[in-house]
C-alpha cells in the first residue's frame, strides 16, 4: 500500500547522501567569532536589543520578535558584541548583523533555567514558548513555528505532519537527527499535537532512510496515536503540498495554505528543536547542518552554534579541494550560492554544500526542443515551456495571467530536467521578484 | 593551514549561479546524436537492399541539409545534431534513385524553409525532413516515385543517380517495382507480412524494414528520447479503423498489419512525427496527435489520390500542435475546475 504514496511527476536527481547517512552528529569546536543576522527566518527581521560593547552570554537575546510573524534571536555563544552592522547573508543578499567575538576560555555553559513544564500550560501558552525560543522551520524555509501553530478558528486541523522527506540531493541533517534523537522526536510530537489540539500524526520519511523509519517505529510510544510512513524518493517529497497529497491525497487549494485542507506540516527537525525547549529550556541557538558534497575533504554531519561563518565550519571539514566551483548553503536544488564564505549558518541553513565542476550546471545554452519533459517533471502541473519562452521576452505579467506563475514554488524540477539547459526555475524566481517590486512600487504610489 | 587559505582565496572564482545547482545528464546535442545512432541500422539495411545508390542518395540529402544550416544557421549549429537528423530522415524517404541533385536540394530547402526561416532549431511549426520531401514531391513527382527493385545486383547504381541539375539523363537499365501500397492501390494485391518486416519490398529506403525500424525506435522511447505515446497511439488508430473498414468489406480494403508495416508509416510514426519540436508537448496532446495522425494515414491512403498519405498526415497534424498544446494544458495542482468548487460550496 505504500508504494503509492506519492505525488504525480516530480525528478530523480542522483542522491549522493551516501557520503554523509552514515555519519554522526558531532558538535563542532566554538570559532572565534560568530555573526548573528536579525533577518533569520521569514517575515519582519528581530528588533536589535545590544549594542557594540555589550558582553551576552550563551542564550541571551540579543534581538526580540517585531510583531506575531518575527521570533526573538539569542547569542549563540558567550562572547562581546563587537561589531552591528551589514554582513554577507547566507541567502546571497546582505542583512543587519550582530558579531560577537567568543571569549576564550569561557566554559561556554548557559545559566541555569526555566524549564517550562508543558503539562501544565495551555495551548496557548504552549505556542508563546516555542516563539519566545526562537523557533523557526528547520526545514530551509525558516518560517516561524509558532504561526502555524495557531490556525483561525474557522479551520478544523485533522493532523499534524512531520516532514522527514529529506528530498533534497546530499543532506542527511533529518536523517541523522530521526536516527539518533528518536526520542527526542516523538517528544516533541507530543507536545505538538498538545499545542493543536489534534488527535493524530503522521510522520514521513522518504523509503531510502529506511534505518530512521525503523528506529522511529520501534521509538515510537505506545500511547500515542501516530504512525511512521514511508514515501517514495522522489524530488520535491519533501515540499509541503506534495507531502500532503502524498500523505493525506488532497491537494492545497492554489493561495491556500495546508490548514485549509486540515494538516499542519512541521520540518523534523523543528520537531525535535521544540522538544529540547522543553527538556533544556534553551532557545533555538545551535542546529544540525550537513557538510557535504565531493568538493568538502571531511563530509559530515555537524551541530554548529547559530552563526558560525561558513568558512570556519569548512576549515573544520578538512577544507575544501582545489576544484571547487560553488558553495551552497541549503540543498542543491534549492540552495544559494554563496558569493562569500564569511557569511554565517543561519536557523534556516540545512547544510553546506561544495560542488566542483563536474556537478555544477553546464554553461552552454541551446534553443527550446519543446520536448515537454519540462511539464512531466512540474509537481504544480504547470507548463513551464510556455512560461520560459515568456520570461525571456520579460513578460512576466503575462506569465501570472495565463500560466500561473504564483502556483510555481521553484523547486527546480524544470531547470534539472531541462536538455537545452534554460535556467527556466531561475527566469521565473526573477520574475516573481520583478512582478513583486511592481506591486510594491504601485502600493506606495 | 593550507586548507584555511583555501577557503579564503577561493572566494574570487566560486560560481554565482541561482538554484538549482544541478542538472540531469541529458542535453539536446545527446538526445539528438543518439537519434542518430538510432538510426544507424536502419541506414545499413537500406545499404542492404539499395547498394551504392543508397549511400549516395542519403549522403547528397544530408550534405544539401547541412551545407544549409552550416552558411545560414546561428553559430556552432551543426554540433546539435538536429540538422543531421533532418538530412539522415529525408534521404530514408526518397527512392534509390532519385537523381543526387534533386536529393541535394530536398535537403537544402527543407533546412532552409523547414527550419530557419522560423528561426533555428525548436522553432519550425513543420518537421523540416518532411518540409523537403514535400517540395520534392511537388517539383519531381516522376522521380520521387520511381521505386527500384530490391532484387537488383547489390553493387549496381539503382538509377539515374548520376544527372546533371535540372537535365533530363539517360536513366540507366532499372528494374522497377511498385511499392507494397503502389500494389495494393492499382492491383489490389496485399504483400505477405513477413516481406513487409523484413523490408525486402519495394519502396523508398527506409520503408523497408520495419521491423528493425520498430526495435530502433523502441530503444529511444526507452531511453525518454521519444514519446512512446505517439507511435502507440499512430498504431493503435491506424490498426482499428483499418480492421473496421477490414471487417467490413475484407475484398475493398486492405488488412490492418498491411497497413501498419508497409509504406513510410513505420519510419513515420517512429522518427517523423514524434520530433520533439513539432509534436505538442502535452501527453494528451501527444495522444490527440497521434490519433489524428492516424486517422488521416488511412483516410488518405484508402480515398485519396496518392497510395501513400504519412508525410501530409504529419504535416497536417503538425500545423495543429499549438492548439493541440492550447486545448491539452493540466489542471494547475491546487486548481480546480469551476463547477466542481460550486459543488463543494453547495
Amino acid at each position: 500500500m505504500w508504494d503509492k504514496l506519492t505525488f504525480s511527476h516530480g525528478v530523480h536527481p542522483s542522491e549522493h547522501k551516501d557520503l554523509t547517512e552514515a555519519v554522526p552528529i558531532r558538535r563542532m569546536p566554538f570559532p572565534e567569532e560568530i555573526v548573528l543576522p536579525l533577518r533569520q527566518h521569514a517575515g519582519k527581521p528581530a528588533k536589535l536589543l545590544v549594542k557594540v560593547g555589550d558582553r551576552v552570554e550563551r542564550g541571551d537575546k540579543i534581538a526580540e520578535a517585531d510583531g506575531f510573524v518575527s521570533v526573538p534571536i539569542h547569542a549563540s555563544a558567550t562572547g562581546k558584541v563587537v561589531g552591528i552592522g551589514w554582513w554577507p547573508h547566507p541567502d546571497g543578499t546582505m542583512a543587519e548583523a550582530v558579531r560577537i567575538r567568543l571569549e576564550k576560555f569561557s566554559p561556554q555553559i548557559p545559566r541555569p533555567r526555566m524549564i517550562p513544564k508543558w503539562e501544565g500550560l495551555d495551548p496557548q501558552q504552549v505556542v508563546a514558548a516555542v516563539q519566545k525560543g526562537g523557533v523557526v522551520g528547520l526545514g530551509g524555509a525558516a518560517f516561524p513555528t509558532h504561526v502555524k501553530l495557531l490556525p483561525p478558528k474557522d479551520v478544523a486541523i485533522e493532523m499534524l505532519l512531520v516532514n522527514g522527506a529529506e528530498c533534497e540531493p546530499y543532506l542527511t541533517t533529518d536523517h541523522r537527527t530521526m536516527v539518533e534523537y528518536p526520542d527526542r522526536v516523538w517528544y516533541g510530537v507530543r507536545i505538538m499535537m498538545k499545542a493543536l489540539g489534534v488527535g493524530k500524526a503522521v510522520i514521513g520519511i522518504e523509503k531510502n532512510k529506511p534505518d530512521a523509519i525503523e528506529i522511529l517505529h520501534k521509538a515510537k510510544p505506545e500511547d500515542l496515536n501516530a504512525d511512521v510512513i514511508g514515501l517514495t524518493v522522489k524530488y520535491p517529497q519533501g515540499a509541503e503540498k506534495m507531502l500532503i497529497k502524498a500523505v493525506m491525497g488532497r491537494e492545497v487549494p492554489s493561495g491556500k495554505l495546508p490548514m485549509h485542507v486540515g494538516a499542519v506540516v512541521q520540518n523534523v527537525g523543528t520537531i525535535a528543536c521544540i522538544a529540547e525547549i522543553f527538556e533544556t529550556g534553551l532557545p533555538l541557538i545551535e542546529r544540525v547542518v550537513t557538510v557535504t558534497g565531493p568538493g568538502v575533504n571531511k563530509p559530515g554531519n555537524l551541530l554548529v552554534p547559530v552563526g558560525t561563518k561558513i568558512k570556519d565550519i569548512l576549515t573544520f571539514c578538512g577544507g575544501i579541494k582545489d576544484n571547487v566551483t560553488e558553495v551552497i548553503s541549503g540543498g542543491p536544488m534549492m540552495g544559494a550560492a554563496q558569493p562569500d564564505l564569511e557569511a554565517p549558518v543561519t536557523k534556516g541553513v540545512t547544510g553546506i554544500v561544495a560542488l566542483t565542476s563536474k556537478e555544477s550546471r553546464p554553461r552552454e545554452v541551446y534553443s527550446c526542443i519543446k520536448c515537454g519533459h519540462c511539464l512531466d517533471a512540474c509537481p504544480m502541473f504547470l507548463n513551464p515551456t510556455l512560461m520560459g519562452s515568456l520570461a525571456q521576452v520579460a513578460r512576466y505579467q503575462e506569465m501570472a495571467d495565463r500560466a500561473n506563475l504564483w502556483d510555481c514554488m521553484l523547486c527546480g524540477a524544470c531547470s534539472y530536467v531541462c536538455p537545452s539547459n534554460i535556467p527556466l526555475s531561475q527566469m521565473f524566481g526573477l520574475a516573481k521578484y520583478q512582478l513583486g517590486r511592481l506591486r510594491r512600487k504601485e502600493t506606495a504610489a | 593551514m593550507t586548507e584555511r587559505s583555501s577557503t579564503q582565496i577561493l572566494g574570487d572564482r566560486l560560481l554565482l549561479t541561482a538554484s538549482p545547482h544541478l542538472k540531469s545528464p541529458d542535453s539536446t546535442p545527446k538526445i539528438m546524436w543518439n537519434v542518430v545512432g538510432s538510426l544507424v541500422p536502419v541506414v545499413v539495411a537500406a545499404i542492404f537492399y539499395f547498394g551504392p545508390s543508397a549511400i549516395a542518395v542519403m549522403l547528397a540529402a544530408i550534405a544539401g541539409a547541412l551545407g544549409v544550416e552550416r552558411i545560414f544557421g546561428k553559430k556552432k549549429s551543426l554540433w546539435d545534431g538536429s540538422a543531421a537528423i533532418t538530412g539522415i530522415l529525408l534521404g530514408l524517404c526518397l527512392p534509390a534513385g532519385m537523381p543526387l541533385w534533386m536529393a541535394f536540394l530536398g535537403g537544402a530547402f527543407g533546412i532552409a524553409f523547414g527550419k530557419l526561416v522560423f528561426g533555428g532549431l525548436g522553432q519550425n511549426p513543420f518537421n523540416p525532413a518532411l518540409v523537403g520531401r514535400a517540395f520534392l514531391q511537388a517539383a519531381f513527382p516522376t522521380a520521387i516515385t520511381t521505386w527500384p527493385s530490391t532484387q537488383m545486383e547489390w553493387g549496381a547504381w539503382r538509377g539515374a543517380n548520376f544527372t546533371a541539375p535540372l537535365l533530363t539523363g539517360e536513366a540507366p537499365d532499372v528494374i522497377t517495382a511498385a511499392t507494397p501500397l503502389g500494389l495494393w492501390k492499382f492491383e489490389g494485391e496485399v504483400t505477405d507480412l513477413l516481406s513487409l518486416m523484413m523490408g525486402n519490398t519495394g519502396g523508398s529506403l527506409g520503408e523497408t524494414a520495419g521491423i528493425l525500424i520498430l526495435i530502433c525506435g523502441g530503444y529511444l522511447a526507452l531511453r525518454n528520447y521519444l514519446n512512446w505515446r505517439i507511435p502507440v497511439g499512430i498504431f493503435a488508430t491506424v490498426f482499428v479503423f483499418s480492421e473496421i473498414l477490414y471487417l467490413i468489406n475484407g475484398e475493398a480494403f486492405p488488412p490492418p498489419f498491411f497497413m501498419i508495416f508497409s509504406g513510410g508509416l513505420m519510419l513515420g510514426a517512429m522518427y517523423m512525427a514524434t520530433d520533439m519540436v513539432t509534436s505538442p508537448v502535452t501527453n494528451l496532446g501527444a495522444w490527440i496527435f497521434a490519433g489524428g495522425i492516424g486517422i488521416l494515414v488511412v483516410l488518405i491512403r484508402v480515398w485519396g489520390g496518392l497510395p501513400e498519405g504519412v508525410m501530409y498526415a504529419i504535416l497536417l497534424m503538425n500545423a495543429l500542435v499549438p492548439f493541440i498544446n492550447r486545448a491539452t494544458q493540466p489542471r494547475v495542482f491546487g486548481h480546480f475546475p469551476e463547477k466542481k468548487v460550486k459543488e463543494a460550496e453547495a
